[in-house]
């Protein structure tokens, strides 16, 4: 029964993070899409003054600009990819009753526990280096040379790290999922003798699509902005290949200290993102309906 | 035709299960070995798995790093963090949960949304502003944006939680006369237990990990151990066996407290997702 | 009871001249072996300035260079000294971002005048000393005496590249693992443009005409460029396009290179105990083409104090410290002579016990000697700087710049694509800039 009075004390609750992130969101848009029609870089602050549309069109313009782009969806696609379709099995596999669950459970979930630097510098010194890295003393073994991974496959390279790191939570939130799994529902289709192949499909996925939306969702949102494991590996390179477009951000802002020029590049991306999430939830939201 | 757990299949997927759960640890575990070795182990070629155990790498870093100090500045920030956007959060979800409006689908798309400007896009603005408040190089400072940067999940996460709990207990509480406090504090927060233990875990661990603002809004006082990391990536040399090193101390503390609450994680890991 | 309240009474009074007297400055450093060295030296700054403590913020380069540009530039003042290059000094003192050393330059005790005067022009603007240098560089060849014998050749003291390119190929032995060659192929302002800009100097090539006009569309960056390739595509390692100075470092040292041209500090390491060739190693200047420019940088990691320390006095007494012939006396005492860093002060080079402990300082000097910042190419060009131009847009641009290159490098991309991207990348950034 919620009467009006409720109703007021509970806008009043919401009140404090509601006006919290209004502000935490605001004061710093606000600053950027300012920032973003002047003339401003920090190392040269005599030439500051009002620019225009330059910096945005600076920013469109640049060659980096669409394979940035490209490269933000290849990477976010990439990861989601391998993330959702490994979380799948790895859950269906650690649902089963295994041997010492606890301990294999933990092994599962280390990655994810491990600060983003740490992780690009383990992969790229100890695992991909083509000299010294393990994959080369594999590959050493049976007589193939070893390959560059981040000369040849740059892009690959870093969705596989990122994909490593965001693999055990795809696959906790996919596994709490499929314990709740009704199973009278897969005994009666036991019953029926559906195969494996057709209980999955109709009976496990569809109990799955509610956690894997909520998978998708939360890992796009930290996808879009990966850049740490892009600055320690490749720089972005070779050429533009794993250039990303918060890397191309991060490359006016820290490196150009083009304030200007990066600020226009934060709202294109704030921007695309937004296009990215509404695209999201009009296609996936469907299941987050509470 | 009943379903049958042979021994076979039991034991086939143990073994998968294991080896590629240690495949999975693989990396981690590496680090951690070559923060045993001898520089000079450290890339030998073909790689030691046998070899002679050091402490220098670790003596070497404890000397030269205040590392207590590092590490002290991350519990506080990550907890601190934590716990304030809890204060801030159960409130707000409580509301959203309870007497929903139409905008509560739409208030929480775009709190989430607010995590959508990549950081190196605001930097100046956040830190002129944090300079003309003097929060530069603060703890308190460092606690506020990491609370902020995640909120929104946060509450998004409790919202789910607490939308499974029936409002006929809530109301029932109300009925016997209790005060809103004593509803939440006694009767939600228990039931919802679970719950806000795994949010508090996923935001400690989002926030120990986070790498752009701790690095670039401190310098003495403040400093996380991402910046104790980068105070040993990429010196001049390859410095592999003490880079380990730093890295296994900086992960460590996270990684035990994840194994210890890994069944809170992963029973409360739910995002509502489990109906 | 009594005694404790006189305790506790005590304490408090040693708690308050503590805080009265000690005063407390913030040093931004990199996290080079020099630095890590001075850093453990803490002990005896303190014991010569009592009221003065010492707090170390040590970072990577790069984390350091965001760190300190984003502070002086927004006036944060969270550093009393700063550790910054010869890129850097320039441009903020142009700013007023950094306070003169005139208190250093008069000390008689300090004695400026014993600065390497290449190293001290560059951290100098209008007479005025802006950064004490803490240590220098240049770049030279450093090779394997064994390998170069086993190939038939001599090394001669001022090679050509025509030489080394010859040797290289002579030496390389894949199957062995040794690679005639191992040169910067990482992409970034300090990492493979440092070489190749300094390179393509010796080959005649320029970044811009008196004009601020970018030459990539030249011939000689198309010379560089397909020499540098070629050579790598034949005597260099795998993955040579992720390798900066920190991985050549560990290829040269575990035997894995023929012949290394890099930083001169990196002699040093090259024969430490660390290294596994380090009795094998020898010194050569940087090749030349014969257009009368060595492909040898010029390079200084030097101390400064930005105009927004609350403690300048504090901070000048620090520099003065790091950087004296006394420091220098004092980290010979602890680690010998050879680990002293090298590059800042003539009378070193007249020392005859750092000469005796260090074979490579007589090729050092000369190296550093050897670069003309203001004169950095055959033509000449508006812009100061051997391996960087001076202009806050550099590091942007040799980013980007380098990106090409090393795609390059990498087969991803044909020389003259590269550098038709680098002269397009570098003409829109200078358009913005309004040069």
């Amino acid at each position: 029964m919620a009467t009006t009075q409720t109703k007021t004390l509970s806008r009043i609750m919401n009140l404090p993070a509601i006006v919290l992130l209004f502000i935490w969101m605001i004061v710093p848009l606000t600053m950027t899409i300012y920032y973003s029609f002047q003339r401003y870089n920090l190392l040269n602050p005599s030439r500051r003054g009002f620019n225009g549309w330059f910096n945005y069109e600076f920013f469109i313009t640049d060659p980096a600009f669409f394979a940035a782009i490209g490269n933000t969806l290849l990477l976010v696609t990439g990861v989601l990819a391998i993330t959702i379709i490994g979380g799948v099995l790895l859950g269906l596999l650690l649902n089963q009753a295994i041997l010492g669950r606890g301990i294999v459970r933990i092994l599962f979930i280390s990655p994810f526990f491990i600060m983003p630097t740490v992780s690009a510098l383990i992969w790229k010194n100890m695992l991909m280096n083509p000299i010294y890295g393990i994959f080369a003393h594999i590959s050493e073994f049976f007589g193939v040379p070893p390959t560059d991974f981040f000369a040849v496959i740059p892009l690959l390279s870093i969705v596989i790290i990122v994909a490593w790191q965001w693999l055990p939570f795809a696959t906790l939130i996919l596994l709490t999922a499929l314990q709740s799994l009704d199973q009278e529902q897969q005994e009666a289709a036991d019953m029926d003798g559906a195969g494996i192949f057709s209980k999955f499909y109709y009976i496990t996925l569809p109990h799955m699509s509610r956690a894997i939306t909520v998978v998708i969702l939360i890992e796009t949102i930290f996808l879009l902005s990966i850049f740490a494991e892009i600055l320690v590996t490749t720089n972005g390179g070779p050429g533009t290949a794993s250039t990303n477009l918060t890397y191309m951000v991060y490359n006016r802002a820290l490196l150009q200290y083009d304030i200007g020029g990066a600020s226009a590049g934060g709202v294109i991306a704030v921007i695309l993102a937004n296009i990215v999430a509404i695209f999201l939830i009009r296609s996936v939201g469907k299941n987050l309906e509470a | 035709m009943a379903r049958k757990i042979t021994i076979q299949h039991q034991l086939g997927f143990t073994l998968l299960a294991w080896f590629l759960g240690l495949l999975m640890f693989f990396p981690i575990f590496w680090m951690i070995l070559t923060s045993f070795k001898t520089e000079i182990d450290a890339i030998a070629s073909p790689p030691l798995v046998v070899f002679s155990v050091t402490l220098e790498n670790y003596i070497e870093v404890l000397s030269r790093s205040n590392y207590l100090k590092f590490f002290s500045n991350s519990v506080i920030i990550a907890g601190g963090s934590t716990l304030l956007a809890l204060v801030v959060a159960i409130p707000s979800a409580w509301a959203m949960a309870f007497s929903p409006t139409r905008h509560t689908k739409n208030v929480l798309m775009w709190m989430l949304s607010t995590k959508m400007m990549p950081p190196v896009g605001v930097l100046v603005p956040i830190y002129l502003s944090l300079k003309y408040m003097g929060l530069l190089d603060t703890r308190f400072g460092l606690t506020i944006i990491m609370m902020l940067i995640n909120l929104p999940i946060i509450i998004w996460m409790l919202y789910t939680y607490f939308k499974e709990i029936p409002s006929e207990i809530l109301e029932a509480s109300r009925m016997d006369g209790a005060k809103l406090w004593q509803e939440i504090i006694f009767v939600l927060l228990p039931m919802a237990l679970p719950g806000i233990a795994s949010t508090m875990l996923l935001n400690i661990i989002l926030a120990w990990n986070e790498a752009f603002w701790t690095l670039n809004l401190t310098a003495a006082n403040a400093a996380t151990l991402t910046a104790f990391i980068a105070s040993y990536s990429s010196p001049e040399g390859l410095f592999w066996a003490k880079l380990s090193a730093a890295s296994t101390m900086a992960i460590a503390p996270i990684l035990i407290l994840g194994w210890f609450s890994q069944k809170q994680l992963v029973t409360g890991l739910t995002f509502g997702a489990v109906k | 009871m009594k005694l404790s309240s006189i305790l506790v009474g005590a304490c408090s009074i040693f708690a308050l001249s503590g805080i009265a007297y000690a005063e407390t400055i913030t040093i931004a450093t990199v996290n080079n072996g020099d630095m890590i060295r001075m850093q453990k030296l803490t002990d005896d700054f303190s014991a010569k300035n009592p009221g003065i403590e010492l707090e170390w913020v040590t970072l990577e380069e790069n984390i350091l260079r965001q760190r300190v540009t984003t502070d002086i530039a927004t006036n944060g003042g969270q550093f009393d000294v700063l550790t910054i290059g010869t890129y850097e000094v320039p441009i903020w003192a142009n700013q007023g971002w950094l306070v003169p050393l005139t208190a250093l330059q008069n000390d008689p005790v300090y004695d400026s005048d014993d600065l390497l005067p290449a190293i001290a022009g560059g951290l100098s603007v209008d007479g005025k000393l802006y950064a004490a240098p803490f240590y220098g560089e240049s770049s030279m060849v450093m090779y394997r005496k064994d390998l170069m014998e086993k190939a038939g050749l001599v090394m001669p003291d001022a090679p050509s590249w025509d030489f080394i390119a010859n040797a290289a190929r002579k030496m390389t032995n894949r199957d062995e693992g040794i690679n005639g060659i191992c040169l910067r192929g990482k992409a970034g302002w300090g990492e493979n443009m440092g070489f190749i800009t300094a390179a393509a100097n010796s080959f005649g090539a320029r970044w811009f005409d008196e004009d601020w006009t970018a030459q990539f569309d030249q011939p000689a960056w198309k010379n560089t460029l397909e020499f540098y390739v070629k050579l790598m595509n034949d005597a260099g390692p795998v993955g040579a396009s992720s390798n900066g100075f920190n991985e050549n470092l560990t290829l040269f040292q575990q035997g894995k290179c023929g012949m290394w041209v890099d930083a001169t500090v990196a002699a040093s390491f090259v024969t430490s105990k660390d290294s596994t060739v380090a009795d094998k190693v020898g010194f050569a200047l940087a090749p030349d083409n014969g257009l009368g420019k060595r492909a040898n940088w010029l390079w200084a990691w030097s101390l400064a104090i930005p105009a927004s320390s609350q403690k300048q006095d504090a901070a000048v007494e620090f520099v003065s410290w790091a950087t004296d012939k006394a420091y220098l006396e004092l980290v010979a005492s602890k680690e010998g002579w050879a680990a002293v860093p090298p590059g800042t002060r003539t009378s070193l080079y007249k020392n005859p016990k750092y000469l005796a402990a260090a074979p490579f300082a007589q090729m050092t000097l000369d190296s550093i000697n050897a670069a003309d910042p203001k004169n950095p190419t055959v033509d000449p060009v508006p812009y100061v700087g051997v391996q960087f131009v001076a202009i806050p847009e550099y590091q942007g641009i040799g980013n980007s710049v380098g990106q090409q290159f090393s795609a390059a490098l990498a087969g991803t991309k044909s020389v003259d694509e590269a550098l038709a991207e680098a002269q397009n990348i570098t003409k829109r950034e200078m358009k913005a800039a309004g040069y």
